[in-house]
């Protein structure tokens, strides 16, 4: 143990023995808990982080009138990183050391949460993560309640290998040029060869983020796609260059029976505004479809609907739900469960209190918190897109799968263990 | 009533063929409603055979996502898989149409693909088929789905019959056909793979062509606003792009205005003169406001300007919220048209280009055939000169200041018709807005037009090649030391001009 990691343990310990010395009579007296809230409310990836934020702040709402936290009422502190991925940092550091928040809710980027990490770690505070991305990462601070690559893009690739999918023998790996994408794509064409694909059947591309202009990338893929065999796209664009790419697409009339379109961030938030009816067909997998039929979801629907009309959001005319949110959704209530099983909103104890925790989701599934590997268990979906920006579940697994953080389909990950390298609870 | 007698006796033929079943028969139904994607290829296979035209109907609901069954309704799910098997059902069907457009259309989708268990239906409609267009898809067609034939002479033959089609389908099937073992068919195969793939590079040739002009039309829009304020004018005006932004805020509110009336698809005749106006007066606003009293003190208008864009984005965000808003395109500008093998241009780049032409057109007349177009070219030329003869300079700089900022607001107008309508819209043209200006010549307005043409080709060139990001960074690069080896652009000026 370094000098620094030996500071640290001791002044967590001090830390913790203040909370566990004083913890009955400060319960009582404590009447508000915080929680961040650090989702993009501007720039490129507003139009996907935006409504993470309103559903965060929902489930808060709920959680107070049903009683609060252990009787705190939940404080949520939202802050603006504003699609820029050092201010992720900063504004971290800002509610985990001047808001002295219990939790933050937070991040869609993987660039962005690679860049709040660090400070999750130095600070030792604890992470939300909603979304699915790529894996390659098991840290202690954060809990990770979206898809790990098992979850979602393999079963993807799978679907449109099989004959249902469409028997797709070539593929296009299209991405924005960043860390999800690229791991992704490395991930994919791993598997591809494992599963005899020759690497003159595979095209990557890439666009930076924001891009609008989409001719020349759909005219390639027509090219490459009339070149042999049945060709599918995997499309990890990300933030709203979706829109202009999902427009020029239909433009062009490139259609999902001729080249299928499988997208792993785009679900119906995304394509609110665009013209689905040239899309019918296109897919996207995710772990949860507003349009999955069970009561859960109507019921949680119902309240996102009635929710966004009463605070007068935008878009309460046409109220959508989608995988992140839900994903979201879940991490707010297991943080619950968590603090009251813990008795305790200190970060150790939470975190240990994690292990092991249900929710019954909207998705239709119980979904459960892995005893070890920080990341759910989650049901995988492929939908395609209907004519009114809804999706149609095509496909589904029989039950949750666990998630692989470490993709096997990555030389050297055999040797990883499947749990935080340092385990939250510290003596 | 020809067509009846045509569809009774295809009717009939398949009754045949199909060992006598009855119309809409309900084991087929049955398997639609219930039954795995294999079971429900199989009930579509069922139907086409059977002929009946009330499956035509059934089919397109069952597309949709319902089928009728019993007088009761049940929600099926159709993939991808089922749903082109439908597709090409139903352009089976619609061959049989008296209509030659619907023939026609539906002829052009099974060239482009369709299931051989078609082929009895398509040769049958192919043999009563008198409209040599239509005959000409349909042997494409046919040609396709004997390409799996057993008979060799088949295969050949229809192999030359797809080496004289255009279509990306044919070059799918021919270069499979191109490494088959039988050394005719191999031989055949590749040269009507050359043939087809001629064709097809010409298409692809003309599609980036087609990218480069808009790409082109983009840039010179968002260019033309500056190449006045700055490239006529000197004023290194930063908020530029705010005022593109403003254009499309300005399409977005003029969009909310028309959106529940019936004449919603013409919101952009009345966007286009509003967004011009809204951004003329702002910049007019500024002019008079700020820029005026820092004439002749680049460093200063830099950074003034920069300061108001700022400002703009942040008011936007205050009013309309920091997320993107959504303009829609009105019905006409979505689709494209097929205009060459395997290329389809968009209408919306189309709309633009020609709006671009059109800006052009009129920035032209007005610098050239008016009295203020003559004012701003003498202010420009010699600011001295044209105030002794009694041109009101002030007054100059404002308006020409104004057609500049209304000139990006149209460009903010058409960009809300490709793009994401944000705060941060402005801040992603102002660096192309000035390296199409200073590219092409600094007071030159011909100069911009190349520019952009350059620029937008030399991008959409790079990009086929080596993907977008890199393609920015070479044009980026590219740019530097071009303006190193000439620092006065494409275009320079010459004589007294250059020391006014």
């Amino acid at each position: 143990m370094n000098r620094r990691s030996f500071v640290k343990a001791i002044a967590l310990a001090a830390s913790v023995a203040a909370i566990g010395a004083g913890s009955p009579a400060a319960l009582a007296q404590q009447k508000t808990v915080k929680i961040g809230i650090l989702h993009s409310l501007s720039g490129t990836m507003a139009i996907s982080e935006t409504v993470l934020k309103d559903v965060v702040l929902m489930a808060a709402d709920e959680i107070n009138a049903a009683g609060g936290v252990m009787g705190a009422k939940i404080e949520p502190v939202v802050v603006d990183p504003a699609s820029n991925w050092p201010l992720f940092a900063e504004k971290a550091r800002q509610l985990l050391t001047q808001d002295k928040v219990a939790v933050v809710f937070g991040c869609w980027t993987s660039v962005s949460r690679k860049s709040v990490l660090p400070v999750f770690e130095e600070l030792n505070g604890l992470l939300f993560y909603p979304v699915q991305y790529e894996g390659e990462e098991i840290s202690r601070n954060v809990f990770y309640t979206g898809a790990a690559p098992n979850q979602q893009a393999i079963p993807a690739v799978e679907y449109l290998m099989s004959k249902d999918g469409g028997s797709a023998k070539r593929w296009v790996l299209l991405g924005t040029d960043y860390v999800y994408p690229r791991t992704t794509n490395k991930i994919l064409r791993a598997f591809l060869k494992s599963k005899g694909v020759a690497e003159s059947d595979i095209m990557e591309d890439y666009t930076p983020f924001g891009h609008s202009d989409y001719q020349t990338i759909i005219a390639r893929i027509k090219k490459f796609a009339s070149e042999g065999k049945k060709t599918a796209v995997v499309s990890t664009i990300n933030g709203d260059s979706n829109v202009p790419f999902y427009k020029e697409l239909g433009n062009q009339g490139l259609k999902a029976t001729d080249v299928p379109v499988v997208a792993f961030s785009v679900g119906e938030e995304e394509l609110r505004g665009v013209d689905t009816k040239p899309l019918v067909g296109h897919l996207a997998a995710w772990n949860y479809f507003m349009s999955l039929k069970n009561p859960v979801n109507d019921a949680w629907k119902a309240k996102w609907a009635a929710y966004t009309k009463a605070k007068n959001l935008p878009n309460a005319s046409k109220p959508l739900t989608n995988d992140p949110m839900e994903a979201a959704y879940i991490g707010v209530y297991m943080w619950k469960q968590a603090a009251e099983k813990a008795k305790s909103f200190d970060v150790a104890k939470v975190s240990a209190a994690m292990a092991g925790q249900t929710f019954k989701a909207p998705s239709g599934i119980t979904s459960k918190m892995d005893e070890k590997n920080h990341h759910l268990h989650k049901a995988v979906f492929i939908g395609e897109v209907k004519a009114d920006g809804q999706f149609n579940v095509v496909w589904k697994t029989p039950g949750p799968v666990k998630a692989q953080p470490w993709s096997p389909f990555i030389a050297g990950n055999d040797k990883k263990k499947d749990e935080p390298a340092l385990m939250a609870v510290k003596k | 009533m020809r067509s009846l007698n045509e569809r009774a006796a295809i009717a009939a033929l398949f009754l045949f063929i199909s060992g006598g079943a009855l119309a809409l028969d309900r084991a087929a139904l049955q398997k639609l409603a219930a039954g795995d994607n294999d079971q429900k290829l199989e009930a579509i296979g069922v139907l086409v055979a059977e002929g009946d035209p009330a499956a035509a109907g059934m089919l397109a609901r069952f597309a949709e996502g319902e089928i009728e069954i019993d007088g009761k309704r049940v929600e099926v799910v159709v993939n991808n898989r089922v749903r082109a098997a439908v597709d090409d059902a139903l352009a089976a069907f619609k061959l049989l149409s008296p209509d030659s457009a619907t023939r026609q259309a539906a002829a052009k989708a099974l060239a482009d693909g369709a299931n051989a268990a078609l082929f009895p239906l398509v040769n049958k409609a192919l043999q009563a088929e008198q409209d040599p267009d239509i005959r000409a898809l349909l042997e494409v067609a046919a040609a396709g789905m004997e390409m799996k034939s057993a008979d060799k002479h088949v295969r050949l033959a229809a192999i030359l019959r797809l080496g004289e089609s255009s279509s990306p389908n044919s070059r799918t099937l021919l270069s499979e056909a191109a490494a088959d073992a039988d050394i005719d068919i191999r031989m055949a195969a590749q040269k009507s793979l050359r043939a087809v793939q001629y064709k097809l590079a010409w298409g692809e040739r003309a599609g980036l062509l087609f990218a480069g002009v808009s790409l082109a039309s983009i840039l010179l829009l968002a260019a033309l606003g500056l190449a006045i304020t700055y490239g006529l004018m000197g004023v290194i005006n930063m908020a530029h792009g705010e005022l593109i932004m403003i254009g499309a805020y300005t399409t977005y509110v003029v969009q909310g205005f028309f959106r529940n009336s019936s004449y919603f698809d013409w919101y952009l005749l009345a966007a286009v003169p509003a967004s011009f106006i809204v951004a003329g007066a702002t910049g007019m606003i500024l002019e008079r406001g700020i820029i005026r009293w820092l004439y002749g003190r680049p460093l200063e208008t830099l950074l003034a300007t920069w300061g108001i864009s700022l400002m703009l984005i942040q008011g936007v965000r205050t009013l309309f919220g920091a997320a993107n808003v959504q303009v829609e395109n009105p019905a006409f500008m979505s689709g494209g048209i097929q205009a060459f093998a395997g290329v389809v241009l968009p209408w919306s780049r189309i709309y633009i280009i020609a709006f671009a032409a059109l800006v052009l057109f009129f920035m032209y007349l007005l610098l050239t055939k008016t009295r203020l177009g003559l004012f701003i070219r003498g202010v420009t030329q010699n600011r001295e000169m044209a105030s002794c003869v009694g041109v009101p300079t002030g007054r100059v700089d404002m308006w020409a200041f104004g057609l500049g900022s209304g000139i990006a607001g149209l460009a903010g107008c058409a960009l809300s018709q490709l793009g994401n309508v944000g705060p941060e819209l402005g801040q992603g043209y102002i660096v192309d807005s000035f390296m199409v200006v200073v590219f092409g010549g600094v007071g030159q307005l011909a100069g911009t037009v190349y520019a952009a043409l350059v620029l937008g080709f030399t991008n959409k060139f790079l990009e086929s090649v080596s993907g977008a990001v890199i393609a920015k960074i070479a044009v980026l690069v590219f740019i530097i030391f071009f303006i190193q080896r000439r620092p006065q652009g494409l275009f320079a000026l010459k004589g007294r001009a250059v020391e006014g």
